[in-house]
C-alpha cells in the first residue's frame, strides 16, 4: 500500500528526514515511536502533502502512485487520512458543513451521488455513535472552543467519516485523560479492518496497550533505526530514550 | 489648473445650476427642505468638496467625482415603467412591507405615504414634510451637525426627496420595511436622496435597505440619512450595496441616539464602484447602545472606504464597531473607526475592530483606528487586522479532501460570517449568506435580482 524508499526532507535547508524507508501493508498497523525532535511529525505533514516541506531524496509510492504528484486534496481523496496532532480550529466554518463537503468531495472523487442532507445527517449520526463523538460538538465550528480531548476525538470522527485506506495519527493520545484514550483507541480498533491501514505516532508506549501494533519503528534523528514487534514498545517504556541516544548519536555522520 | 482653483470650478458650478433649477428643485419638493437650501448651499460653497487633504478622505478621491459634473435628474416620472414587473426580490420567505424608490423618488403610481400597523408612516420624505411640517421640523436636518462637511450641506441644498419612516411611540413593527433604491437612466446621473427614520419611545422596527443599480450607466449617489431613536427605541437596519462597478455611492448616515436606545446597523458592500459610507452616531442618553457592522467584498478595481464616528455624551453607553473585508484583485480598501468618549460619559464600553483579508499582493487596505478619551472609568478596545487566510487552516481543510478553490471559499465565507450573524431578520440573513457565497465564488452579477435586460429599457 504504502512504500517509503530512503526519503530524504529539509526544512528551510535544514535536514529534518535523512533515509526513511518504510512498508506498510493492507491490515496492518505500524507505530512510529522517538523521542521529541526526531522527525515523526515531518514523516505525517510530509504524507499528507504539507507544502511546508521539501523532499530532497528518495520517493514515496502509494497504491502504485508516486505520492508526491499528488496535491493534499487527491491524496486525501486516495484515502490517505492524518489524525492532527495539533487540530486547527476554524471559526465560521460549521461542523457539519466541513464534513458534508469532505464526504462529498470524496464521493464525486469515486463517481458516487453526493448524499442527499437527510442521509448525511444520518450517516453522520451512526458514525458519531461509532465512534462515541458528543453529537453537540458536530452543531459548532471545526474544533472552535473544543477541550484537547474533544479534538483529538474530532480526529477519530472524520477518520469515521472518511473511511480511509490509510490513516496516519500523528500523537493522537497527546494531552488524553486516560477515558478519552480508550475511547479513541476503541473507535480506531472499530475502524480496523484487512483493506486499511494505520500508522500509529506516538511518544509513550500507553497508546499501544489499547492499539496493539504489528510492527514498533524508532525514529532517532531523522531514521528509522529499529525495527520490531510490539515488544519493542515495551522495552522503550522500561528504558527511555536514553540508550537509542547512546547507541546512535553520532551514527548519522 | 491646480486641483483648488479646480475644486471651486466644481463648487461653482452647483451654484450656477443652484440658481438656474430653484424652481424646479423646490417644486418638487416641500417647503421645509426647500427653507434650508440657500444656507447649505452658502454653507457647501465655504466647505467645499473634502480633497484628500482632508484626514478623513486622505484614502478616496472625492473631488474627482465630481469633475465633471453629472446631469442630475431634478424631477420624477422620468422613468417609464412599472417597478414591481422589473424588479422582484428574490428573497424567499422575506415577508416585507416593500418600498421602491427609483433616483430617489417614489414611483408616481405609488401612495406617496402609507400608514402601517400602530400608525406607523413609511414612504416620501417630502410628502411628510408637507403634511406634517411640526414633526419634521423637529428632525429634519437636525443631526448633521455631528459632523459638518461640504457633501452633506450639498445633499441639503439639493436634495427633493427620499425615504420617511416614523414609528410613533409605544409601537413594535413586526414585519420589517423594505427598500429597494433603484437607480436608472439612459445616461450617467448624480442623485442626492435624503432619508429620515425617526423611532418613537419603546418603540421597534427592523428596516431593509437594498442598493441597486437597473442600468450599466455611472451613477454617483451622495445620499443623507438621519436618524433619531427616542428612550427606550430599538431600530435595526440591514442593507445591501449591490450597485454596478461603474458606479459611485457616498452615504452619509446620522443617528441621535436618546436613553437606553438601541440601533444595529448592519451594511454588506458587495458591488459598487466606489464606496464611501459614513457613520455617525451620538450617544446621547444613558445606557444608549450602538452596533455598526460592516462587511465589504471587493474585487477588480474596487474601492470601499467605511468611516465611522461613535460619539459617547452620556455616561454607560456601549457601542460596538465591527468591519471585515475581503479584499480581490487590484481592489483598495480603508477603514477609520473614531470613537469619542467625553468627560462625562463614565462607565462607558466602547469596542472596535477592522479584519481585512488581502488575497492578493496587488490588493491595499488602509486601517485606522482613532481614540479620544476625555473621561477616566471607561472600557475601550480596538484592534485592526490585515492578512491572508490562514495556511493552517486551509491544509486542515485540503487533507480531509476538499480542494483549494473550495476551500479557500470556506475559510472566506466563515470570515464573512461574523458579520452576517449579527442581521436581525433570519430569511433576510439567510439570503445575504447565500449572496456572499455567490459574490465569494465570483457568481453574483449585480443585476442578479432584476428581470430586466439592461440597456433595453423604455424612456
Amino acid at each position: 500500500m504504502l512504500s517509503i524508499q530512503n526519503l530524504h526532507v529539509s526544512i528551510e535547508g535544514k535536514p529534518i528526514l535523512k533515509g526513511i524507508s518504510l512498508e506498510v501493508k493492507p491490515g496492518e498497523i505500524h507505530a512510529i515511536m522517538g523521542p521529541n525532535g526526531s522527525g515523526k511529525s515531518t514523516l505525517a505533514a510530509v504524507l499528507a502533502g504539507r507544502d511546508l516541506f521539501e523532499v530532497t531524496e528518495g520517493k514515496i509510492m502509494y497504491m502504485g502512485k508516486n505520492l508526491m504528484d499528488m496535491a493534499p486534496e487527491e491524496r486525501a481523496r486516495e484515502g490517505i487520512f492524518l489524525g492532527f496532532q495539533y487540530p486547527v480550529e476554524i471559526p465560521g466554518v460549521s461542523m457539519v458543513n466541513f464534513m458534508k463537503t469532505a464526504v462529498n468531495e470524496q464521493r464525486k472523487y469515486r463517481g458516487e451521488e453526493s448524499l442527499s442532507a437527510s442521509d448525511f445527517l444520518k450517516f453522520m449520526r451512526e458514525k458519531k455513535d461509532l465512534v462515541e463523538f458528543d453529537s453537540q460538538l458536530t452543531n459548532r465550528s471545526v474544533n472552535e472552543g473544543f477541550s484537547g480531548g474533544e479534538k483529538k476525538k474530532n480526529e477519530i470522527f472524520q477518520m469515521a467519516m472518511l473511511n480511509p485506506r490509510l490513516s496516519i495519527l500523528d500523537e493522537t493520545d497527546s494531552g488524553l485523560d486516560i477515558d478519552a484514550l480508550r475511547i479513541v483507541a476503541r473507535g480506531v480498533n472499530k475502524l480496523r479492518n484487512k483493506e486499511n491501514a494505520t500508522i500509529v505516532i506516538t511518544h509513550y508506549q500507553r497508546l499501544l496497550d489499547y492499539i496493539i501494533p504489528d510492527y514498533v519503528h524508532v525514529l532517532y534523528d531523522g531514521k528509522i533505526v529499529r525495527s520490531s514487534g510490539k515488544e519493542l514498545a515495551m522495552e522503550l517504556e522500561e528504558k527511555g530514550y536514553d540508550w537509542i541516544r547512546q547507541e546512535y548519536a553520532g551514527n548519522g555522520k | 489648473m491646480n486641483t483648488t482653483t479646480q475644486n471651486q470650478e466644481t463648487e461653482k458650478l452647483f451654484r450656477e445650476s443652484f440658481t438656474k433649477n430653484r424652481d424646479t428643485i423646490e417644486r418638487f419638493s416641500a417647503g421645509l427642505m426647500n427653507g434650508r437650501r440657500q444656507e447649505a448651499l452658502e454653507h457647501f460653497m465655504q466647505l467645499g468638496i473634502p480633497g484628500k487633504k482632508t484626514e478623513s478622505y486622505k484614502y478616496t478621491d472625492m473631488p474627482g467625482l465630481f469633475n465633471p459634473m453629472l446631469h442630475m435628474n431634478l424631477q420624477p416620472n422620468h422613468v417609464h415603467m412599472d417597478v414591481k414587473e422589473i424588479f422582484q426580490c428574490d428573497v424567499p420567505k422575506l415577508d416585507t412591507h416593500m418600498i421602491f424608490l427609483v433616483n430617489g423618488f417614489l414611483p408616481p403610481n405609488s401612495p406617496p405615504l402609507e400608514e402601517l400597523e400602530g400608525k406607523a408612516l413609511v414612504g416620501s420624505l417630502a410628502e411628510a414634510a408637507r403634511r406634517y411640517p411640526e414633526l419634521l421640523e423637529k428632525h429634519y436636518d437636525r443631526y448633521t451637525s455631528l459632523n459638518p462637511e461640504g457633501l452633506v450641506s450639498l445633499n441639503t441644498a439639493f436634495a427633493q426627496d427620499g425615504l420617511f419612516l416614523y414609528i410613533p411611540n409605544g409601537t413594535e413593527l413586526e414585519r420589517p420595511v423594505q427598500v429597494v433604491n433603484m437607480s436608472v437612466w439612459e445616461d450617467n446621473l448624480m442623485i442626492q436622496q435624503r432619508n429620515l427614520f425617526i423611532v418613537g419611545k419603546n418603540s421597534a422596527a427592523s428596516l431593509i435597505i437594498c442598493d441597486h443599480t437597473l442600468a450599466p450607466w455611472r451613477f454617483l449617489n451622495n445620499a443623507v440619512t438621519e436618524i433619531f431613536l427616542d428612550k427606550q427605541a430599538r431600530f435595526d437596519l440591514s442593507r445591501i450595496q449591490n450597485e454596478n462597478n461603474s458606479s459611485q455611492h457616498i452615504s452619509h448616515t446620522f443617528a441621535r441616539q436618546e436613553t437606553a436606545s438601541t440601533l444595529t446597523s448592519n451594511t454588506i458592500t458587495l458591488h459598487g464602484g466606489l464606496v464611501r459610507n459614513n457613520f455617525y452616531a451620538l450617544l446621547n442618553g444613558e445606557h444608549a447602545e450602538n452596533n455598526t457592522y460592516g462587511l465589504y467584498l471587493s474585487d477588480r478595481h474596487q474601492h470601499i472606504d467605511n468611516f465611522s464616528f461613535i460619539d459617547h455624551a452620556a455616561p454607560h453607553c456601549t457601542s460596538n464597531q465591527l468591519f471585515k473585508g475581503v479584499l480581490d484583485d487590484q481592489a483598495t480598501g480603508a477603514f477609520t473607526g473614531r470613537i469619542l468618549v467625553r468627560q462625562d460619559a463614565q462607565k462607558t464600553l466602547a469596542y472596535q475592530s477592522n479584519n481585512n483579508i488581502l488575497l492578493t499582493d496587488e490588493a491595499r487596505m488602509h486601517s485606522k483606528p482613532q481614540l479620544e478619551i476625555y473621561a477616566d472609568d471607561v472600557k475601550c478596545s480596538h484592534g485592526a487586522t490585515v492578512g491572508q487566510l490562514d495556511p493552517a487552516a486551509l491544509f486542515y481543510l485540503r487533507s480531509r479532501g476538499i480542494n483549494y478553490r473550495e476551500a479557500r471559499l470556506m475559510l472566506m465565507y466563515a470570515f464573512a460570517h461574523d458579520i452576517i450573524s449579527h442581521i436581525a431578520v433570519p430569511p433576510f440573513r439567510e439570503r445575504i449568506d447565500d449572496l456572499v457565497d455567490k459574490r465569494l465564488r465570483g457568481e453574483l452579477s449585480r443585476c442578479n435580482a432584476c428581470h430586466i435586460n439592461c440597456g433595453k429599457l423604455n424612456y
